[in-house]
C-alpha cells in the first residue's frame, strides 16, 4: 500500500471536486413543471391582482391643481406673482366621507428634484449639525455656498428651492368657516428626523448660525422655520426634512400635514371645504403645476392601480401561455427517439 | 571591481552596436574586458524591488481595458464631468491591479531565487594559473573552466580538452531540447594535448574569432588561433550551457558567450502567445461596445442638449446654470459624465474573470485522474491556461504516428520458420484463442540470459527451437548476428541492447529469450550464445541497409570456417533474390505474410546463403577495393552487393508488432462520431502509414475507395487530385468557392473561407511526401485542400517536419476552424506551434514536444476526454459566462439609459454608488464563477456516450455576434421591465403610513434590489448543475447584499461616514414595504418568465441535442457502458512493408574501429547519440530490454 502511494505521487486526488463529480441537483424545462407551474403562478398573480385592485379601489383621494395658469383658477392672480404675500382661496365638496386617516400632499410637475446637479448641491455634514462645515459649506453647493462671502447655511440648491407655500383648511359649516387641525408632526422619515439630520449642539440655537445668512430663497431663517416648537426648529423641521428628501420623477407630491387630530380623527367627513393658499412658490418661470392632494392610506400605501392591474394582466397571460405550450407541447412533443 | 566592470560593461554594452564578430583571448581578462562582452550573470528577473511599481503599473496599464478605466479615473477627478464618486472606478480598478501586481510579484520573485540560485552556483575556473572555485556570475568570456561529470555547463564553452580518450566528452542536452540520450563532442587535438596540465592550460593564449551570439542551437562557426595556425571550429567542439556533463570525469573549456549571450538564453522568452477565437471576438465585441456606448452617450448628450434648451433653461429658477455653461458645453459635459455612468457595459472584471475560469478549467485537467497514466506516473497537465474554451471547438486533428497512436515499442509477435506458422494460440476445437493479459506466458527461465519483460504465448516454437530445429536454430542465429544493436553489459548477464530502430531491438530479444544471445562485438567478430554455448563468429562484411536496397546483409564465418552470408529485409526484395528451389516454400511463407499483414503488422523476410571460400576470397578482394575506392564508391558496393545476395535460401519471415497505445481505436471512433476530422501526418512509409491507419480504425474496409497521391510532377498530383475529387462529388464545381470576408479588430484581417462539400460516401485519401510538396504549391493547395476535406481520413506519409506545420496552415487559413495538433517528437514540434492548440505526448521521444505544447498527457487516449469532456465542459462554461456576463452588465446600465429620460439627461445614477461599486466586485461575482467552474450540462460518461454533443461547439453556437446581439436584446427587455415596473408602481404612492417612498434614494433601492433578483434569477435559470456550492454563493451573496446594504444604510455608517453613506435609514423605510416586494416580485417574474417559455417552446419545437440528452438523463440513470468490441480481424492482400528504420544504417560505425577507442560504457552513455540535428529522423531509437539498476534485477527475481 505505501509503496503504491510513492510510485504514484503525481496521482491526482480523488476527490468529488477534483473530479468534478459533486453531487448535483439537475433540473430540466420539462412540461410537467413548466405547465403546471404557469398556472399555478398565473393563479397566484390573478389572486394578489384582485386582491391590490380592490384594495387600491378603496383608497379615496382627492386631488386639486391649484397652479392657476388658466385664468378660472381662483389662484390665477397669484400666478406670476405680482404681490407678494398673495392669498388665494379655493372651495371644494367632499361627497362622502374620506376614511381617516387623511394625508394632505402638495404636488409638483415638471421638477428636476432628480438632477443630477440639483441632487448633489447639499452639504449633509452642514445639515448634521457639524458647524465646522457652516464655516466653509460642501463646494458642490455652488453658487448656493456664498453670498459675497458670507457662507449660507443651508447650502445648496435643494435648501435653497424649499417648498414654501403654505396652506390652511376649513370646513364650511352652516357659513362658518372651522379650521381644520393639520398635524405637521410625523410626516418626514424617522431616520431623517432623529439621525440625517441634527441641531448643532448649542443653545440657543441661534447662537449657531453667527457668520452665516440663510439662503436667498429664504424669508426666513432655518432657526426660525418653527419657533414655537423647538423639536420641529432648525434643521429637523419636519417640512424641511420633507422637502430635502429629492424625489425620484420629475412629478411628485410631497407629505404636507396629517389631518388626524380631534374630530377629524375617523376621516374628512362629506361637506364643503376651503383651502386657503398662501401663494408664495413660483412655478410659471418653468411650466410646473402644482396641486393638493387628500388622501388616505390602506396596507400597501397610497393609491396605484397600476400594481393590482399589472398582476391581473400578467397572471391572465401566464394561463394563456401555458394553454399555448400545452398546444405546442401536445403538437410537437419532445421527440423521444435520438 | 571586476564585477563593478562588468555591470558597466553590462549597461554600457546595451548601447553599443549590433556584435558582428566575437574576438576573444584565452586566459587574458584585460583584452576581453575591452569588448564589453556580457558576463555570465543572468537575470530573467524583469524587476527589483524599486522598479517594480512604476513598471509593473506601466505594464498593467498598456492593456487597453486597464487604460479605459484609467481614463474614466482621471474624467472623474473633474467635476464638472464627475457623476460618479471616484471611488466607483477607483476600487475595482485598485482591486483588478492588485491581483495582476501579486501574481507578476510572486512570479518575479520565483525568478529571482532562480536567477540568485543559478547565479550563485560554483565552478572551478582557471584564474592566475590556478584553480579557483568561482560563482558562475563572475565567470568572464575567455575565461577557462574546468568541468566534472554530472556538474552543469557553466556557459557557451570551447571544449579544450577531456579525461576521455581522443578528446570526447559526453552530455545530456535536456534542458536544452529535452533530448534525454547522450551526444559526443570532441575537442581539437591540439588543444586536448594540453589534458589537465594546469600549467600549460594558464599559458595558453589561444585566440577565438567567432560568430557574434545568436539562438541557432545546432549551428556554429568559427576559427582559433593557435601558435600562429588557424583550426576551423564547428559545433561539435562547443559545449552549450543548459547541457549536463556525463561519463565524463573532467574537462576543461573556453568561455566563448557567457549569460545572456549564451544560447539558452537566446533561446528563451520568444514565446507567441495563442489566443482563442473567443479571445478574438471579445476584442472585437468590446470594440463594438465601445462604439455603442458613445453611441448611447451621444444620444443621451443631444437629449441634455434639448433639455437644457426647453426645461433647464427655465428651471434655472432653481437650479442655475454655472457661469459659462450654456447648453451646448452643458451637452458636452453630459456626454462624458454618461461616458463615466455606462463604463459598466465595459467591465472590468470581464477579463479578470475569463481568467480565472479558465485557471480553475485548467486545473481541473491537471487534476483529472482518468487523464493520468499509472505506469509512467505522468498526469495530464495544462501548460498553457488560456486556452481551454478552445478545447471545445476543435474541427481538424493532425496527429502524428509514432508514439502517438503507437507506442513505439516493437514486440516481436508471430513467426514463420520453414512454412510453419509461430504465435497464435488455438483452442481444443482448432479455433483461434485471443490473446489477452491473463493469457498463460511462455517461461524462459531456462534461459539465464533471457529478457524477462519478453512477452510470448506459443509453447510450441520454444519446444521446436529445444528439439534442435535446424530451420528454427538457423532462423534465430540469423537474428543474432544480422542487425546493427550495440550490447552493453555492465554486470555478468545483465545485458542491455541499444538498437537504431526498436524493430531492430525486437527481433535481438526476441532471439535472445529463444537461446540465441547476442553477446557482445567488435568490429571483426561477433559473439553469441547458442542454446547456452559460447560462440563467436568472424564478421567478414555488413551490407549495411538503405532505403533502396531494403535490406541488410552479413557475411560471417562460424568457428568450424563454414561461411554464410545472412540477410533480412522486405519480402518483394528478398523475394526476387531467392533459389528456385524456394518457389513451394515462399507460398506458404507469402501466405503467412498476408495473414501478418492484414493484422497490422510488421513483417520482415529472413534468408540465408551458404558462401564458398574461393569466391568469397575473391568476393572481399573486390569489396576492399570497391570501398577504397575514390570514384563511384557507392554504385561499385552497390554492384557487388548485388551480386552476393542472390540465390539465397527462405528461412522464414517474422512480425512484429507496432503496438497501439490503448484505446487508439475507440478513441479515433468517438472523436470521428463528434464531427472531428483527423489527419494524421506521419514520417512513416506509406505502406506502415496505411496500415496504422487500418489498426486504428480510420481507414476501413467499408470505405468506398482509398485514394492514394503518389505523382512525381505537379502535373500529376492535381490530375490525382482531381480525380479523386470528380469521383467523390461530381457535381462540385470545378473552381473551388472562396468565400472572402473581413474579421478582426477593426475588420482588417482578409480571410478566406472554402466551404465544406458534402459527399455522400466515405473515402480516405492517403498521399505521399514528395506529391505533398507540389500539393502544397500555391496553385494546388486549394484543390488539395478540397479533396482532402472531402475525404473522411487524410493520411500524410514522409512528411517533413515543416510540411506537417504548411499542411495545418492551409487548414487554418481556409478552414477558419479550430486546429490541434498532437505529437510525441522534436519532429512535431513546427506543426504543435502552427495549429491553435498543441498537445504533446509526454512519452519515450524525449520532452521537446511537450515543451512546446499546450497540453500535455501520456496516452493518446487521453484526448477524447480532453476534448468531449473537458473541453467541451470548458467552452460551455466559458460561453455562459459570456453571455451572462454581457446580460447583467448591460442591463445594470441600460437603466441608466431609461432614466436619463426622466431626470433630465443629467447622469443621475439610478443606483447607489455603492451598489455600482460593489455589483460586479461582490454581489454578482461569486455566484457567476461559480456556475463557470461546475457547470455541466450532461456528465462525462454521457458525454462519451454522445460525442454528437461536440458539434455546437465547433459551429460557435454558444457564443458568436448573433447570441451577443440576443443577450443586448434581452438587456433592453429585461431593463425595461426593470426600470418601468419599478417607475409606475412607485409614482405618486406613499407608504402605508402616508410618507415619502418615491423619493430617489428609495427607487434606487428598489430598482436595484430588483435587478439584484433578477439576475440572480437568471443565473439560477442558465445553471444546469446545482451544486451546494452554487446554491450557498447564489443564496449567500444576495443575502450579502442584504446584509451589506443594511449596514450601510446604518446609522452607524452615516455617524462615522457622514458624507460617504447618505443613504441612511433607505433599507429601512422603503423595504418593510409590501408593495416594494410585490414590485420585486413582479419585476423578477415578469424577467424570468418569458424567458423560460421561450425556451420551453423552443426544446419543443427545435430541440437541440444538448436538450435531447438532457432530456435522457432524466428518464435514465447512466448510461450502460459501451461495449469493448475486439477489433475486427481485417482480411485482406494489403500487405504492410519493409519495417526498418527510415535512416541509413550504422553498418559503417559498428565495423569501424571508432567505438573501441571508447572506455567501455558508463552508465547511459549513448554510442549513436553523436548527431546534433534535432530532427528525429536522423535520431536513433534508444531500445532497452532491461530496466536498469536494481529495480529490474528485483523485478526479474520475482518472475
Amino acid at each position: 500500500m505505501v509503496k503504491e502511494e510513492e510510485d504514484s505521487s503525481n496521482r491526482p486526488d480523488n476527490t468529488a471536486f477534483t473530479q468534478q463529480r459533486l453531487p448535483a441537483w439537475q433540473p430540466i424545462l420539462s412540461a410537467g413543471i413548466v405547465i403546471p407551474g404557469f398556472v399555478l403562478i398565473g393563479l397566484a398573480f390573478i389572486g394578489i391582482g384582485v386582491g391590490l385592485f380592490l384594495t387600491s379601489r378603496d383608497i379615496q383621494v382627492l386631488e386639486m391643481d391649484y397652479t392657476g395658469a388658466d385664468g378660472s383658477s381662483p389662484c390665477s392672480v397669484c400666478y406670476n406673482l405680482a404681490d407678494k404675500n398673495c392669498v388665494c382661496t379655493m372651495s371644494f365638496s367632499i361627497d362622502s366621507l374620506i376614511k381617516g386617516p387623511v394625508f394632505f400632499y402638495y404636488g409638483l410637475t415638471n421638477y428636476f428634484q432628480n438632477q443630477r446637479r440639483y441632487g448633489v448641491s447639499r452639504d449633509d455634514k452642514q445639515l448634521y449639525g457639524d458647524t465646522s462645515n457652516f464655516a466653509s459649506p460642501n463646494s458642490e453647493c455652488a453658487p448656493y455656498q456664498y453670498i459675497s462671502n458670507v457662507p449660507i447655511v443651508p447650502c445648496g440648491s435643494v435648501a435653497n428651492s424649499m417648498f414654501n407655500d403654505t396652506f390652511e383648511l376649513f370646513k364650511n359649516v352652516n357659513g362658518q368657516s372651522l379650521p381644520v387641525p393639520l398635524d405637521g408632526k410625523g410626516i418626514a422619515w424617522w431616520t431623517d428626523y432623529n439621525v440625517k439630520f441634527q441641531n448643532p449642539n448649542v443653545t440657543p440655537l441661534i447662537n449657531a448660525f453667527n457668520g452665516t445668512v440663510r439662503p436667498p430663497f429664504w424669508s426666513k431663517n432655518v432657526y426660525e422655520l418653527d419657533t414655537t416648537d423647538a423639536s420641529n426648529n432648525g434643521f429637523i423641521n419636519q417640512d424641511f426634512l420633507v422637502w430635502m428628501r429629492r424625489a425620484a420623477l420629475p412629478d411628485f407630491r410631497k407629505l404636507y400635514r396629517r389631518i388626524t387630530d380631534g374630530d377629524y380623527s375617523a376621516g374628512l367627513p362629506a361637506g364643503n371645504y376651503s383651502l386657503k393658499i398662501h401663494y408664495n412658490y413660483p412655478v410659471n418661470g418653468f411650466g410646473g403645476k402644482k396641486k393638493v392632494v387628500f388622501s388616505n392610506v390602506s396596507w400597501m400605501g397610497g393609491k396605484n392601480e397600476f400594481l393590482g392591474i399589472a398582476y391581473l394582466v400578467i397572471g391572465s397571460l401566464c394561463v394563456v401561455m401555458s394553454v399555448v405550450m400545452l398546444i405546442v407541447y401536445a403538437k410537437f412533443k419532445f421527440p423521444e427517439d435520438n | 571591481m571586476g564585477l563593478l566592470v562588468s555591470y558597466f560593461g553590462n549597461l554600457f554594452g546595451k548601447e553599443k552596436k549590433q556584435e558582428e564578430e566575437r574576438h576573444l583571448r584565452a586566459n587574458d581578462r584585460p583584452f576581453n574586458l575591452s569588448y564589453q562582452y556580457a558576463n555570465n550573470s543572468i537575470k530573467t528577473s524583469k524587476y527589483n524591488v524599486f522598479t517594480f511599481l512604476p513598471l509593473n503599473l506601466f505594464e498593467q496599464f498598456r492593456r487597453l481595458a486597464n487604460a479605459y478605466f484609467l481614463f474614466l479615473l482621471l474624467l472623474q477627478l473633474i467635476p464638472q464631468i464627475s457623476s460618479l464618486s471616484w471611488f466607483t472606478t477607483a476600487v475595482p480598478l485598485v482591486m483588478v491591479l492588485a491581483m495582476t501586481a501579486v501574481k507578476d510579484a510572486s512570479d518575479d520573485i520565483n525568478r529571482h531565487k532562480c536567477d540568485r540560485q543559478v547565479n550563485n552556483r560554483k565552478v572551478n575556473v582557471l584564474v592566475g594559473g590556478e584553480l579557483k572555485n568561482e560563482k558562475w556570475m563572475n565567470v568572464e568570456v575567455g575565461d577557462i573552466v574546468k568541468l566534472e561529470s554530472n556538474h552543469f555547463v557553466t556557459a557557451d564553452l570551447l571544449l579544450l580538452s577531456s579525461s576521455e580518450p581522443l578528446n570526447l566528452v559526453y552530455v545530456e542536452t535536456a534542458e536544452l531540447d529535452g533530448e534525454t540520450n547522450l551526444k559526443v563532442k570532441q575537442a581539437l587535438t591540439v588543444t586536448g594535448e594540453m589534458g589537465d596540465n594546469i600549467g600549460t592550460l594558464s599559458s595558453f593564449r589561444g585566440e577565438v574569432r567567432c560568430e557574434p551570439p545568436n539562438n541557432r542551437l545546432d549551428k556554429f562557426k568559427g576559427t582559433l588561433t593557435m601558435n600562429g595556425r588557424n583550426y576551423g571550429l564547428d559545433n561539435d567542439k562547443v559545449l552549450l550551457r543548459g547541457c549536463t556533463l556525463r561519463n565524463t570525469e573532467w574537462c576543461f573549456g573556453l568561455v566563448l558567450f557567457g549569460g545572456p549571450d549564451t544560447k539558452l538564453m537566446q533561446n528563451s522568452g520568444k514565446t507567441v502567445f495563442k489566443r482563442t477565437s473567443i479571445d478574438h471576438l471579445m476584442n472585437v465585441l468590446v470594440l463594438c461596445i465601445f462604439g455603442f456606448l458613445v453611441a448611447m452617450c451621444f444620444i443621451l448628450a443631444v437629449g441634455n442638449a434639448i433639455w437644457e434648451v426647453k426645461e433647464g433653461s427655465v428651471f434655472t429658477v432653481f437650479l442655475p446654470r454655472e457661469p459659462g455653461v450654456n447648453a451646448a458645453l452643458s451637452s458636452f459635459l453630459s456626454f462624458w459624465s454618461y461616458v463615466i455612468v455606462l463604463n459598466t457595459v465595459v467591465p472590468i472584471s470581464l477579463y479578470v474573470s475569463v481568467e480565472i475560469i479558465r485557471l480553475g478549467n485548467s486545473f481541473y485537467i491537471d487534476w483529472d485522474r482518468k487523464m493520468y497514466h499509472p505506469k509512467s506516473d505522468t498526469p495530464a497537465q495544462a501548460r498553457t491556461t488560456t486556452l481551454n474554451e478552445e478545447l471545445g471547438q476543435i474541427k481538424y486533428i493532425f496527429s502524428d504516428k509514432t508514439g502517438t497512436l503507437t507506442q513505439n515499442i516493437m514486440t516481436f509477435n508471430k513467426c514463420s520458420i520453414h512454412g510453419k506458422n509461430y504465435g497464435e494460440l488455438f483452442d481444443f476445437s482448432g479455433q483461434r484463442v485471443e490473446i489477452t493479459e491473463k493469457t498463460e506466458r511462455v517461461d524462459f527461465s531456462w534461459n539465464q540470459l533471457a529478457d524477462p519483460k519478453f512477452v510470448f504465448h506459443d509453447y510450441s516454437l520454444v519446444e521446436t527451437v529445444k528439439e534442435g530445429n535446424p530451420e528454427a536454430q538457423a532462423f534465430f542465429r540469423l537474428l543474432a548476428l544480422c542487425h546493427t544493436v550495440m550490447p552493453e553489459e555492465k554486470k555478468e548477464g545483465e545485458l542491455n541492447y541499444q538498437a537504431q530502430s526498436p524493430d531492430e531491438g525486437a527481433l535481438v530479444t526476441a532471439a535472445r529469450n529463444f537461446g540465441f544471445v547476442f553477446r557482445s562485438r567488435t568490429p571483426e567478430s561477433i559473439s553469441i550464445m547458442e542454446m547456452g554455448m559460447k560462440v563467436t563468429y568472424e564478421l567478414l562484411a555488413v551490407l549495411d541497409f538503405n532505403n533502396v536496397r531494403k535490406r541488410m546483409s552479413v557475411i560471417v564465418r562460424s568457428p568450424e570456417g563454414k561461411m554464410s552470408l545472412y540477410c533480412k529485409g522486405a519480402d518483394t526484395i528478398i523475394y526476387e533474390r531467392l533459389h528456385p528451389s524456394c518457389s513451394k516454400l515462399m507460398e506458404v511463407t507469402t501466405g503467412h505474410l498476408n495473414e501478418y499483414a492484414g493484422d497490422g503488422l510488421r513483417t520482415l523476410v529472413l534468408a540465408y546463403k551458404d558462401l564458398e571460400e574461393s569466391y568469397m576470397e575473391g568476393w572481399r578482394q573486390r569489396h576492399h577495393e570497391a570501398s577504397t575506392a575514390l570514384e563511384g564508391r557507392e554504385e561499385r558496393l552497390d554492384e557487388l552487393y548485388e551480386e552476393i545476395e542472390k540465390d539465397m535460401i527462405l528461412l522464414g519471415a517474422t512480425a512484429v508488432e507496432d503496438k497501439l497505445q490503448d484505446g487508439v481505436p475507440q478513441t479515433i471512433e468517438q472523436l470521428a462520431k463528434a464531427d472531428i476530422k483527423i489527419w494524421v501526418l506521419t514520417g512513416d512509409k506509406q505502406e506502415t502509414a496505411e496500415n496504422i491507419g487500418y489498426s486504428c480504425n480510420m481507414l476501413r474496409e467499408e470505405m468506398k475507395e482509398v485514394f492514394i497521391v503518389a505523382a512525381n510532377t505537379a502535373e500529376g498530383v492535381k490530375e490525382e487530385l482531381q480525380n479523386a475529387r470528380r469521383k467523390m462529388c461530381p457535381a462540385a464545381a470545378e473552381d473551388p468557392s472562396v468565400i472572402k470576408a473581413r474579421a478582426g479588430l477593426f475588420w482588417l484581417k482578409m480571410t478566406e473561407t472554402v466551404e465544406d462539400e458534402k459527399v455522400d460516401d466515405e473515402y480516405g485519401l492517403i498521399i505521399n511526401g514528395h506529391s505533398l510538396a507540389f500539393a502544397l504549391e500555391k496553385d494546388l493547395e486549394l484543390e488539395l485542400l478540397r479533396t482532402a476535406c472531402m475525404c473522411k481520413t487524410v493520411i500524410c506519409c514522409r512528411v517533413t517536419p515543416l510540411q506537417k506545420a504548411q499542411v495545418v496552415e492551409l487548414v487554418k487559413k481556409y478552414k477558419q476552424s479550430v486546429t490541434l495538433a498532437i505529437g510525441d517528437g522534436a519532429n512535431d514540434v513546427s506543426m504543435i506551434k502552427a495549429a491553435h492548440i498543441g498537445v504533446g505526448i509526454s512519452g519515450q521521444e524525449g520532452m521537446q514536444a511537450v515543451l512546446s505544447s499546450d497540453f500535455s498527457f501520456a496516452q493518446f487516449r487521453y484526448l477524447q476526454r480532453l476534448l468531449l469532456v473537458h473541453g467541451r465542459w470548458s467552452y460551455l462554461r466559458m460561453c455562459k459566462f459570456l453571455r451572462y456576463f454581457f446580460y447583467k452588465n448591460f442591463t445594470f446600465t441600460f437603466l441608466h439609459f431609461w432614466y436619463a429620460f426622466f431626470c433630465g439627461f443629467s447622469a443621475q445614477t439610478v443606483y447607489d454608488e455603492w451598489f455600482i461599486t460593489l455589483y460586479n466586485l461582490m454581489y454578482t461575482a461569486l455566484p457567476i464563477l461559480s456556475l463557470c467552474l461546475f457547470d455541466q450540462d450532461v456528465n462525462d460518461r454521457w458525454s462519451f456516450q454522445y460525442p454528437q454533443l461536440y458539434s455546437p461547439g465547433q459551429l460557435n453556437m454558444y457564443f458568436s455576434k448573433k447570441a451577443f446581439v440576443r443577450c443586448m436584446m434581452h438587456s433592453c427587455y429585461s431593463s425595461l421591465i426593470l426600470f418601468f415596473i419599478p417607475w409606475a408602481a412607485m409614482h405618486d404612492t406613499v407608504r402605508d403610513d402616508g410618507r415619502d417612498i418615491a423619493d430617489y434614494q428609495s427607487f434606487a433601492l428598489l430598482a436595484q434590489t430588483c435587478l439584484l433578483v433578477v439576475v440572480s434569477v437568471q443565473l439560477c435559470l442558465d445553471t444546469y448543475y446545482w451544486t451546494t456550492v452554487n446554491q450557498f454563493f447564489v443564496w449567500g451573496s444576495l443575502a450579502a447584499y442584504f446584509a451589506v446594504t443594511f449596514t450601510m444604510y446604518s446609522n452607524g455608517m452615516f455617524l462615522i461616514f457622514t458624507s460617504a453613506f447618505p443613504f441612511i435609514g433607505t433599507a429601512r423605510n422603503s423595504l418593510i414595504q409590501p408593495n416594494v416586494w410585490l414590485t420585486i416580485l413582479l419585476t423578477s417574474l415578469l424577467c424570468t418568465l418569458p424567458v423560460v417559455a421561450l425556451r420551453f417552446i423552443l426544446i419543443q419545437i427545435h430541440p437541440t441535442v444538448n436538450d435531447k440528452v438532457r432530456y435522457k438523463v432524466q428518464k435514465e440513470v447512466l448510461p450502460a457502458p459501451a461495449p469493448r468490441r475486439p477489433p475486427a480481424r481485417r482480411i485482406s492482400t494489403r500487405r504492410s512493408g519493409y519495417a526498418f528504420s527510415h535512416s541509413q544504417g550504422y553498418g559503417d560505425l559498428v565495423t569501424s574501429k571508432w567505438f573501441l577507442l571508447k572506455r567501455p560504457l558508463k552508465g547511459r552513455a549513448m554510442l549513436f547519440g553523436q548527431t546534433d540535428s534535432t530532427l528525429a529522423e536522423n535520431k536513433p531509437q534508444h531500445y532497452r530490454s532491461i530496466t536498469e539498476g536494481s529495480q529490474s534485477s528485483g523485478l526479474g527475481g520475482g518472475h
